[in-house]
């Protein structure tokens, strides 16, 4: 090839002895100061490796004057976004939980902590977007089993639900009315029959009016004479269109012979208060949180009078 | 075919000669050889200075322009606020959805100078180029600082006494101050201004402002003062891109060979009358030129077409009392004629022809489409997003509930209240997350901030009742005079079956 090389006329310029088709390459001389932006990335690169992470060795990489890891800078990143959030979370734990509702901007600030933090701790049983499934209940529509106010939902958080060796847990235990031999397999389907009716899936039918009385008998003790069930021991209610588990004839019968036993941990000896109350929040503004009442002014009477008497109209409306 | 082989050629030749000094062999590398190029003074050169007073009052002035938009925006005429995601020119107020006006602006820009190579060929580069027009300011600097052509060259040549160091350390010094400003005045177009200004010097500025000063510094001093015609021959690709573009008929800065060869000085020509072209090989086309190109040796790459030596040229060509325009703009089809002694064609027709006819209506219509769209946009918008997770809630009562995530965009420059509607949803209420069930109905009426987006959750119940997907509308209307309105088509998903 290098015999090829000749002087370019027009140019002055020699050849690089290539050629392909008739054109050939002028060897034009680099600009010298080309060289110098070379020599600068060495002494850049150099400088790079003595300072960061930068020669692989068996276990690990040498590791740089600087002593910079990527963990450690996501570490930074991480303390330095806590360190900013902490007023938050400060503030969301000293204000009592009944005047959040008043102070929209830290109660969505609480929201959007919640909406992150149930995403690591709870859907694995209610689903990433909270609806829940057979057995788990779905926290986006408006049925409760507990109770459904901001100070309820964060209660059922705090202590769980059927948590063993917890005294404050919610608790409540139904009886396996088929398995422990109480009723009858025919009386069961009659009492599946009464049930059905309750939430109008079913016509009445003698098998209902039947599972009527056995129903007043059995059910009504923490259902309710009606139904409607009662919030202070999560007893569902039989009426409404929700079922935690279905209300399918199948369903309910297993229902009713083995009982149902939902369990919750309980959070509050697992996440920080301030964590809690965000999830409280995040639960709340699902689309179906009831209100607490709303107080003209707010101080430690009146708040006491609402905790006292939110609790028992609470009781009251199931009741009736 | 000819005329492709005419522009081939042209191509090679520029691309064959990116140097004008002839190079010794054999060597890898090759110090840059210094231009000093000689003061001049003509019409092109005259129009070099109105351009740069032009172009750098634009560039200086822009950003102080004061333009009222009311108490919610800022007051600064051109203004690029990346940190709220607007940017603003005049009466038009561009949002971050809105960027293809940006991106249309470009394209005219990109076929602006499609038509400008194919008319005038690299009127861009000689003239309003930044780089053109710092290596110019820089050189009046130079010959401000050490004189003219021939006392800067013996300067370059003189050992380093005290008396050159501190020359040089003025001139660079100057460069510097330059340099600053034009840093500096770069950064005001990102923020109000004034405010800025007092920011930047009481070090209260963001760190990126103080960062940006200092990487255009650097760079306008080094590119300006240092690396110059550099810049356009091994760094720019703009020069081979107009190489492609120009052809037979683009105007470019030309040297009459066939009248000005051969050379020779005035002496020779009048010892041998009619021996000799007009050139009188005075070299001034070379001593004023900026690259430190040699433009008798035809078209190349390192011609940016700035066309001082035209003024050269036609300065001696006065004093010798021959005609001007041995180096003058001319086509290369022009050229040819000339050389085979035919008449030009009009300078008319050569500049409007089918391909600049053509490239003028592209970038009037692109033009003209961005007018009228931005006539017609809307300032108030809705756009739904149907949460799907979960698809819908089954309530206690058996209705069925959806939620929106809605966003709202006021794009005025005051605070609105606005009113969402919903269309043909039977037996449908909505309420937003503020709000409560026991509220619910047709319409929400919301506030939204001047000049930003309000993001609500929007909760519909309907009957459980239906289809199981049911199309409808979510509307938005301004509560004012304006009655401005908006609308996004959306759905409503129920259950399959009734259990």
């Amino acid at each position: 090839m290098s015999e090829k090389k000749r002087i370019d006329q027009p140019t002055g310029t020699e050849t690089v002895g290539h050629e392909w088709d008739g054109i050939e390459e002028l060897d034009t001389p680099m600009p010298r100061w080309w060289l110098w932006t070379l020599y600068a990335t060495i002494i850049w690169g150099i400088g790079y490796i003595i300072l960061y992470p930068a020669i692989p060795l068996v276990n690990s990489a040498t590791e740089g004057l600087l002593g910079w890891t990527s963990r450690g800078e996501y570490q930074e990143q991480v303390a330095a976004r806590e360190t900013e959030l902490e007023p938050i979370r400060q503030a969301l734990v000293s204000t009592d939980i009944l005047k959040l509702s008043g102070s929209p901007e830290l109660l969505q600030q609480a929201i959007e902590g919640g909406r992150s933090a149930f995403k690591v701790h709870c859907v694995q049983c209610h689903g990433s977007g909270a609806a829940g499934s057979k057995g788990y209940p779905n926290l986006n529509d408006d049925d409760w089993l507990w109770g459904g106010d901001l100070e309820a939902i964060e209660y059922t958080l705090i202590h769980g639900i059927r948590n063993p060796g917890h005294e404050e847990t919610r608790f409540s235990q139904m009886p396996a009315f088929g398995r422990d031999g109480i009723l009858q397999s025919g009386e069961i389907q009659d009492l599946v029959s009464y049930v059905r009716l309750l939430s109008g899936r079913e016509k009445p039918s003698a098998a209902a009016r039947r599972g009527a009385a056995l129903f007043e008998a059995n059910c009504a003790i923490c259902h309710g004479p009606a139904g409607k069930g009662d919030r202070t021991q999560g007893a569902p209610n039989l009426t409404d269109a929700i079922s935690l588990y279905g209300l399918d004839r199948a369903t309910l019968t297993d229902t009713i012979t083995n009982s149902r036993y939902g369990v919750m941990p309980r959070w509050g000896q697992r996440l920080d208060s301030a964590t809690i109350r965000m999830l409280a929040a995040y639960v709340h503004s699902l689309g179906g949180g009831e209100t607490l009442p709303a107080l003209d002014e707010v101080n430690e009477e009146t708040l006491d009078q609402v905790r006292t008497g939110s609790r028992d109209d609470g009781g009251g409306d199931e009741q009736s | 075919m000819i005329r492709s082989a005419r522009v081939l050629e042209m191509m090679v030749a520029v691309m064959n000669s990116p140097e004008k000094f002839p190079q010794p062999q054999g060597k890898l590398y090759e110090k840059r050889a210094s231009v000093h190029p000689q003061r001049i003074d003509g019409k092109f050169r005259r129009l070099k200075w109105a351009i740069m007073v032009l172009t750098l009052a634009i560039y200086y002035v822009t950003p102080w322009i004061r333009w009222d938009r009311g108490p919610y925006a800022p007051d600064q005429a051109v203004l690029v606020d990346l940190a709220n995601r607007r940017f603003y020119m005049f009466g038009i107020e561009i949002w971050p959805h809105e960027f293809y006006y940006v991106a249309g602006m470009l394209v005219m820009a990109g076929i602006g100078l499609f038509l400008v190579t194919s008319a005038v060929g690299r009127a861009w580069c000689g003239y309003a180029c930044p780089q053109t027009v710092w290596t110019d300011l820089f050189q009046h600097i130079d010959r401000f600082v050490d004189g003219d052509r021939n006392a800067r060259m013996r300067l370059d040549k003189a050992p380093w006494t005290p008396g050159k160091i501190s020359r040089r350390l003025f001139k660079w010094s100057i460069y510097l101050f330059i340099a600053f400003w034009t840093g500096g005045a770069w950064i005001m177009y990102f923020a109000d201004a004034p405010t800025l200004v007092v920011d930047f010097w009481t070090g209260e500025a963001a760190p990126v402002a103080y960062a940006s000063v200092g990487i255009l510094t650097a760079t306008t001093f080094i590119f300006g003062g240092f690396m110059r015609e550099q810049v356009c021959i091994y760094m720019c690709p703009w020069p081979r891109i107009q190489t492609a573009m120009m052809d037979e008929k683009s105007l470019t800065v030309t040297y009459k060979d066939w009248r000005g060869e051969p050379r020779g000085s005035l002496k020779k020509a009048e010892a041998q009358p009619g021996s000799f072209g007009d050139c009188i090989d005075c070299n001034q086309c070379v001593a004023v030129c900026p690259t430190g190109i040699d433009i008798r040796e035809g078209p190349q790459i390192g011609c940016i077409t700035c066309a001082l030596c035209i003024d050269a040229c036609d300065r001696v060509m006065d004093q010798v009392g021959r005609p001007r325009g041995l180096i003058d703009y001319a086509t290369l089809e022009d050229a040819d004629l000339e050389k085979a002694g035919k008449a030009h064609s009009p300078i008319l027709k050569t500049l409007f022809r089918p391909r600049t006819i053509l490239y003028t209506s592209i970038w009037t219509a692109i033009g003209l489409a961005m007018l009228f769209a931005l006539g017609n946009r809307t300032r108030i918008d809705i756009s739904a997003n149907h949460d799907r997770n979960p698809v819908y809630v089954q309530l206690a009562d058996g209705q069925v509930r959806n939620s929106y995530t809605v966003n709202l965009r006021n794009m005025e420059n005051r605070p609105r209240e606005m009113i969402i509607g919903m269309t043909a949803l039977e037996g449908g209420v909505m309420w937003s997350n503020t709000g409560s069930r026991e509220g619910a109905g047709q319409t929400l009426l919301t506030k939204v901030a001047p000049d930003s987006v309000a993001r609500l959750r929007v909760y519909v119940a309907a009957p459980g009742e239906g289809p199981a997907r049911e199309d409808f509308a979510l509307t938005v209307t301004a509560a004012d005079d304006s009655g401005a309105k908006d609308m996004d088509e959306i759905f409503f998903e129920r259950p399959e079956t009734g259990e």
